[in-house]
């Protein structure tokens, strides 16, 4: 296996799917800002996408369902980053401080 | 196959690597700076990258879409948030974040040997392949045979609009109060 042919092979696209599900959960649990948690949850969503185009493109019977799942992923993952903004900007609003050690208290 | 550095099949590789590089410098940099304006740079770094992949996994159009939609949406969206919620760069000193960040190094060290190991070990199998790569195929599908699925992501897109307009508008009138 020579290192300029790492392309055709499923395992190299699984170990970068990995690398970036891994890296976002890292991300998740080391940042102490919503917006830098967000940021490593796009990291994690595009992880899996990664790994849905690789089985799609190496053992799948259908290669047409991986891609329209992988559509659906960004749908998703678009609505999330609108969705977890704006709740970030209503908390924001209250506690003029998106870090989390600052938002720590309940309030009915 | 050896392919050499300036045949076809090399150049292909050397744009993999390079892909590759981007993915890997670009998600450090999303997980390791201190100003959130540099992570979201590093975000698109990654996702730039991403995209390259899916260009290797024969999909043009996914790749075009993740341009689209991730670095040109999502990204832009975020530095929005960024802009207006002005967030203070990040402190990297102190006793909770050192074990965060020592928890965070375990536990993605341990997904990631792990999922390293499954993708190693398990016998992924090839299955005869019926359909085609082609964006014809995609598009027929996802009006036949995915077609309420598709219905069902456009009603959780209205509803994400809505909810979000909504939520934004709120906190607006409790802080005038």
């Amino acid at each position: 296996m020579n290192i300029l042919t790492l392309g055709n092979f499923l395992g190299s696209y699984l170990i970068i799917g990995a690398f970036l599900f891994s890296m976002g959960i890292y991300g998740l649990l080391r940042r102490r800002s919503l917006i830098g948690m967000l940021i490593a949850a796009e990291l994690v969503l595009s992880g899996a996408s990664v790994n849905f185009m690789a089985f799609n493109r190496f053992i799948a019977p259908n290669p047409a369902v991986g891609q329209i799942f992988t559509l659906f992923i960004m749908g998703i993952a678009a609505a999330e980053a609108a969705i977890a903004l704006s709740i970030i900007l209503a908390v924001y609003r209250n506690y003029r401080s998106i870090d989390t050690a600052d938002i720590a208290d309940l309030e009915g | 196959m050896n392919p050499s550095l300036f045949s076809a099949e090399g150049l292909s590789g050397v744009v993999f690597l390079g892909f590759v590089g981007l993915i890997a410098s670009g998600a450090l940099i999303a997980t390791h700076t201190q100003r959130l304006i540099r992570a979201i740079s590093g975000l698109a770094l990654c996702l730039l990258g991403v995209a390259g992949m899916y260009y290797f996994l024969l999909s043009p159009f996914l790749a075009l879409m993740e341009l689209l939609i991730y670095v040109g949406a999502v990204c832009v969206l975020i530095v929005f948030g960024i802009m207006l919620a002005e967030p203070k760069p990040e402190q990297t000193v102190g006793k909770l974040n050192m074990v965060a960040g020592v928890v965070g190094v375990i536990l993605g060290g341990v997904l990631f040997w792990g999922l390293v190991r499954l993708a190693q070990v398990a016998p992924w199998q090839a299955s005869a392949v019926t359909g085609d790569f082609s964006l014809e195929a995609v598009g027929t599908q996802l009006l036949t045979s995915y077609s309420m699925v598709f219905e069902l992501i456009s009603i959780v897109l209205l509803v994400a609009i809505i909810g979000s307009v909504a939520l934004a508008r709120m906190g607006r009138e409790r802080s005038k109060a």
